[in-house]
C-alpha cells in the first residue's frame, strides 16, 4: 500500500517541524536570556517557515509559560499550548523580553520572513537585515540573494549583504562590498562607508574604493535631496497658487487688496470639515470620497460669502483701496473670531481619504506624498479652468473688459456692479478651494488663513496684476526659492532673503512680472 | 483721491471752535497729564492716589498715541499708509530693552543667554550698558531701517496698497527673525525682568512719574513739530503728493526727498515711543511686531481723524481705552468690536471723529 505508506509518511514529515517548534518554544520559554539570545540567534541564521507564527507571537509579546515551563501562545484572548491540546498548568505568565532580546526577534522574525511569497513583506524584512545584522546570517543572505527573482528585493538583499561583508577578512571581499554599496543610493550605505573610512581599515585598496563609492553614494544622495526640495517647492507654489490666484483676479479688477481673503482659505478648510463630519454621520461607507463633495460645496460657500461682503462693504469704498484694506481686515478679524466661538480655538481634525495617504518612492531618500502631488495637479487644474472662465466667457470678457478699463467698459453697456460681485465671488471660491486643498496637508484652524496670506501678497505683488500667467510663475517661483533656501540658511532668513529680493526685482520692474501696458496716469 | 483732506483741517476745526476753548482744552488735559504722576507720588492711602496700575496704562497709551502721530504724518499727511510701524516701535523698544537686560545682569549675561549657554556678548550687544549709546541705537536701528527700505521703496516709487503690502512683509519678516533664539534678543520670551534704569528702581514710584514725564514731553514735543511741519511749506508738498503725486512731479518736485523723510522721521518717532514704552510696561517680545499690531495702528488714526494733529492721539486714547475696558469685561467680544470698528469708521467716518466733531461745528 504505497499510497498509505506515503500519506503516513507525509503526515509524519509534517507533524515533524510542528512537533520541532513545539519543543523549540518550550524551550525558549524555559531558557534564561542568555540561552533565549543564542537561540534567536540560530533561529535566524536557519529559518524555517513553521517557525514565524513563534516568532510573530513573540514579537507582539503574546507567548506566555505556564508553571511547568510550558509555552502557550495567546490567540484571540485564550490560551493555546505551542504543541497542541495541552490545557495550562494554572494561569500562564507572559515572557518580558529585554531589548538585546527584542532586537534579536526582530532580525530573526526578518530572516523568516525572508521566505515568503510576497515580494513586498521580503523587501520589508531585506530592509530591516540592513541594520545591525549579525554575520552568522552571511551565508542565508548569500543564498538567498541567489535565489531571489524580484529586483527590488535583490537591491535591499545586496545592501545588507554589503554592510555584513564589509567586516569581512579577505580585503578582496570587503573591496567587492564597499564597491557594491557606492551602487546604491540609500542613506544607510552612507553612514556606512563613513564609518568605515574614519575607522581602521587598513587596505588602501579599500580605502580608495570606499572614498569613490563614498563620493557615489554622496551624489545619488545629493540627487534625491535636491528632488525633494524642488518637489516641496512645487507643493508650496500650488498652494501660494490657489491661496493668490483669486487675490491677484480681484485686485486687478478693482484694485482692492482683500485682506480677508486669508480667511476664505480658512472658511474652506472648515466647510471641509463640515462635509466630513456630515459624512462620518449619514453615510460613513463613503466617507473616502468627502473631499470631492467638499470642492463644490466650500466654492459656493465662501463666494457667497464674498458676494455679501462686496454688496455690503467693499462696493462703498471704490476708488478708495487702502480704507479697503483696512476694512476687509476688519472683516477678517469678525470672522477669525467667530469660528473661534462657533469650533473652538483649537484645530479641528481632518482627515486624509486613503487615496490620499502614503506616497510614492522614488528614490530611497525620496518619497512623494499623494496628497502633494494631487494637490500640484488640482492648482494646474484650477489655473486651467479660470483661464478658460476669464477668456472663454461672457462673464471673463466683461472682467478683461472692466479690468482694463472700468469707464469705458461701463459707457459700453458692461453692468460693472454685477461684474465685481461676481468676480468678487469667483476670487472668494478659488479661496475656498485653495482651503479644501489645505485641510489635506496642514492643520485647520482659526488663524490657518494668517499664514498663508502675506505670502499670498507677495506673489500678487510679484506677479502682477490681470495675467495669469504672472501669479502662476510668481507662485511657483516662490515657492521653489523659498524650498532651495530653507536648507542653506533657514526659513526665516531664507523668507527675508526673498523680501530683500522681492524689493530690489520691483527696483526693475514696478508693475510685476507681466505688466499689462498702458499709458494711463492719473 | 476723492476726498481732498485739508491739512489745515486742524486749524480750520479750531478756528470754528473758537482758539480759545481748544486752547483750554488742550492745556486742561495736559495739566492732568502732568498732575497724574505728581498724585501717583502720594502716599497709597490718599484720595487722591493715582495706581500705578492706571499710570502704567495711560502711560502706554500715551506711547501709542505717538505712533499714532508718526502714523498720521506718513499716512494722513503723505497719503502712504505704513502697515509696519510695529516694527519700528518694537526696534526702539529692544534697542532700550537691551540697556536695561545689561542694567538688571551687572556684569554677567542676560539671563536668556546664560539658558542658552552663550559666553560672550554677540556683536551688537556691544556698548548697550551705556545709556547713550543705548539711545542712540533707539534711534539709529529704526532710523536706518526705514532709511534703507524707504530708500528703496521711493526709489521704484512703490505706493498705494503695494507700499502697504511691503511694508507688512516687513514686519513680519522682523517679527520672524526676532522669534528665533540665534537672533539674541530672547525669543520668544524678548525681555522682562528688568529692576534698574540709570541706577533707580524701575518700579519705583518715583522713576514711574519720571517716565511719565518724558513720555508727555515726548507727545508734546511731536505734537509740536508736527504742527511746525503741517504749516511749513514742506507740509503743503506732503499734502500735494498725497493728492496728486504726478502732477507734483510735472511742477518739478523730487517726491522721493519728501517721501524719505517723512518716513524716516516716523520711524524714528516710533521708535523713540517704543524705547519710552518698555520700561514703563516691563516686558518687550516680538508680538509686538506682529502685522496686526500695526494694522491696529491703522484704525486708531483713522478713527480720530487722518491729517490732523489731534485726531490720531483721540483716536490711540478711545480705541486703547475701549480695548481695556472690553478685555475686562467681556474678553470674548474684543475683536468682534475692533473688527466693526474698520469697518464702521472706513464706511461712515472717513475723516474720524474729528471730522465728525467739525461738521457738528458747522450745521
Amino acid at each position: 500500500m504505497p499510497t498509505a505508506l506515503t500519506r503516513i509518511l507525509l503526515g509524519l514529515l509534517l507533524l515533524l517541524p510542528l512537533t520541532a517548534s513545539a519543543n523549540e518554544a518550550d524551550a525558549f520559554v524555559a531558557a534564561n536570556p542568555a540561552k533565549q539570545a543564542k537561540l534567536l540567534q540560530d533561529w535566524a541564521a536557519a529559518p524555517v517557515p513553521e517557525r514565524l507564527p513563534l516568532l510573530q507571537a513573540l514579537q507582539q509579546g503574546r507567548v506566555a509559560g505556564d508553571a511547568d515551563k510550558r509555552a502557550f501562545i495567546q490567540r484571540n484572548d485564550a490560551w493555546q499550548a505551542a504543541d497542541g491540546q495541552a490545557q495550562p498548568n494554572g494561569t500562564p505568565r507572559k515572557l518580558r523580553l529585554n531589548n538585546r532580546l527584542r532586537g534579536l526577534t526582530a532580525t530573526a522574525l526578518a530572516s523568516h520572513q525572508l521566505l515568503d511569497k510576497d515580494a513586498a513583506v521580503r523587501l520589508d524584512a531585506a530592509q530591516q537585515l540592513q541594520r545591525n545584522t549579525p554575520p552568522a546570517l552571511l551565508p542565508l543572505l548569500e543564498s538567498r540573494l541567489a535565489a531571489e527573482e524580484d529586483e527590488r528585493v535583490q537591491d535591499a538583499l545586496t545592501l545588507a549583504l554589503a554592510n555584513l561583508q564589509l567586516a569581512a577578512e579577505d580585503p578582496a571581499v570587503r573591496l567587492a562590498a564597499v564597491e557594491r554599496l557606492g551602487q546604491t543610493g540609500d542613506p544607510l550605505a552612507r553612514t556606512r562607508l563613513e564609518s568605515l573610512l574614519t575607522g581602521e581599515e587598513s587596505d588602501a585598496a579599500v580605502r580608495s574604493a570606499a572614498e569613490k563609492s563614498l563620493a557615489q553614494v554622496k551624489n545619488k544622495l545629493l540627487v534625491g535631496e535636491l528632488l525633494g526640495q524642488a518637489f516641496s517647492g512645487l507643493s508650496l507654489g500650488s498652494i501660494l497658487l490657489l491661496a493668490a490666484l483669486g487675490l491677484a483676479i480681484t485686485f486687478g479688477l478693482l484694485g482692492v487688496i482683500n485682506m480677508a481673503h486669508g480667511e476664505m482659505l480658512m472658511l474652506g478648510a472648515y466647510t471641509t470639515y463640515m462635509v466630513q463630519l456630515m459624512f462620518q454621520r449619514l453615510a460613513p461607507e463613503y466617507l473616502a470620497l468627502y473631499p470631492l463633495l467638499a470642492l463644490p460645496i466650500a466654492f459656493l460657500v465662501t463666494a457667497c460669502i464674498g458676494m455679501a461682503l462686496e454688496r455690503t462693504v467693499i462696493r462703498h469704498l471704490y476708488g478708495r483701496p487702502l480704507e479697503t484694506l483696512l476694512a476687509t481686515w476688519g472683516i477678517s478679524l469678525i470672522l477669525i473670531q467667530l469660528v473661534r466661538v462657533t469650533f473652538g480655538a483649537q484645530n479641528v481634525e481632518v482627515a486624509n481619504p486613503y487615496w490620499l495617504s502614503g506616497g510614492v518612492q522614488v528614490l530611497p531618500n525620496l518619497v512623494l506624498p499623494y496628497n502633494r502631488i494631487v494637490i500640484i495637479g488640482f492648482a494646474l487644474f484650477v489655473v486651467a479652468l479660470t483661464w478658460l472662465l476669464l477668456n472663454k466667457t461672457r462673464l471673463g470678457l466683461n472682467v478683461r473688459a472692466v479690468t482694463q478699463n472700468r469707464n469705458m467698459a461701463a459707457c459700453c453697456g458692461v453692468p460693472t456692479g454685477r461684474v465685481d460681485m461676481l468676480a468678487f465671488g469667483l476670487g472668494s471660491g478659488i479661496a475656498g478651494l485653495g482651503g479644501v486643498a489645505l485641510s489635506q496637508i496642514g492643520n485647520v484652524g482659526p488663524d490657518l488663513g494668517q499664514s498663508y496670506i502675506i505670502d499670498s501678497f507677495l506673489v500678487v505683488v510679484l506677479g502682477g496684476v490681470g495675467q495669469l500667467a504672472g501669479s502662476v510663475t510668481a507662485a511657483f517661483g516662490l515657492g521653489v526659492l523659498n524650498k532651495f533656501l530653507e536648507p542653506q540658511i533657514g526659513a526665516v532668513l531664507g523668507k527675508i532673503l526673498i523680501l530683500a529680493l522681492i524689493i530690489l526685482f520691483i527696483q526693475k520692474r514696478p508693475q510685476g512680472l507681466f505688466a499689462l501696458k498702458g499709458r494711463v496716469i492719473d | 483721491m476723492t476726498m481732498p483732506l485739508n491739512q489745515t483741517l486742524l486749524a480750520r476745526a479750531t478756528a470754528k471752535l473758537g482758539p480759545q476753548v481748544s486752547l483750554a482744552l488742550g492745556l486742561l488735559v495736559l495739566a492732568i497729564l502732568v498732575a497724574m504722576p505728581l498724585l501717583h507720588l502720594l502716599p497709597a492711602d490718599h484720595a487722591l492716589h493715582v495706581s500705578a496700575y492706571s499710570l502704567t496704562l495711560v502711560g502706554k497709551i500715551l506711547c501709542y498715541a505717538i505712533v499714532a502721530l508718526a502714523l498720521d504724518l506718513v499716512w494722513g499727511y503723505a497719503g502712504m499708509l505704513s502697515l509696519g510701524h510695529g516694527l519700528f516701535f518694537a526696534l526702539g523698544g529692544y534697542a532700550m530693552g537691551m540697556y536695561l537686560m545689561r542694567q538688571s545682569a551687572g556684569d554677567g549675561l542676560p539671563a536668556f543667554m546664560s539658558f542658552l549657554a552663550w559666553t560672550e556678548l554677540p556683536w551688537y550687544w556691544y556698548g548697550t550698558s551705556n545709556f547713550l549709546w543705548a539711545l542712540c541705537l533707539v534711534v539709529l536701528a529704526p532710523g536706518l531701517l526705514a532709511l534703507v527700505f524707504g530708500f528703496f521703496a521711493f526709489r521704484s516709487r512703490i505706493k498705494g496698497v503695494y507700499f502697504s503690502i511691503m511694508t507688512q512683509a516687513l514686519t513680519f519678516a522682523g517679527m520672524l527673525l526676532f522669534f528665533r533664539n540665534e537672533t539674541g534678543f530672547g525669543g520668544n520670551n524678548g525681555f522682562t525682568g528688568f529692576t534698574r534704569i540709570l541706577g533707580f528702581d524701575i518700579t519705583a514710584a518715583g522713576t514711574r512719574a519720571a517716565l511719565f514725564i518724558a513720555t508727555v514731553a515726548l507727545l508734546v514735543g511731536s505734537l509740536y513739530l508736527g504742527f511746525r511741519l503741517a504749516r511749513s511749506k514742506f507740509g503743503r508738498v506732503l499734502t500735494a503728493l498725497r493728492d496728486a503725486e504726478n502732477r507734483l512731479m510735472f511742477c518739478g518736485y523730487d517726491p522721493r526727498g519728501y517721501k524719505l523723510f517723512i518716513w524716516v522721521l516716523s520711524a524714528v518717532l516710533c521708535g523713540l515711543a517704543g524705547a519710552l514704552y518698555v520700561p514703563q510696561v516691563g516686558i518687550i517680545n516680538p508680538s509686538e511686531m506682529a502685522p496686526t499690531q500695526s494694522i491696529e495702528a491703522a484704525v486708531w488714526v483713522a478713527l480720530g481723524g487722518r491729517g490732523t494733529l489731534i485726531g490720531p492721539l483721540l483716536g490711540a486714547g478711545l480705541v486703547n481705552g475701549m480695548k481695556s475696558w472690553f478685555t475686562v469685561a467681556f474678553p470674548e467680544y474684543w475683536l468682534f468690536a475692533l473688527g466693526a470698528l474698520f469697518i464702521v469708521v472706513t464706511l461712515f467716518l472717513p475723516r474720524g471723529v474729528v471730522g465728525l466733531l467739525k461738521k457738528e461745528k458747522e450745521q
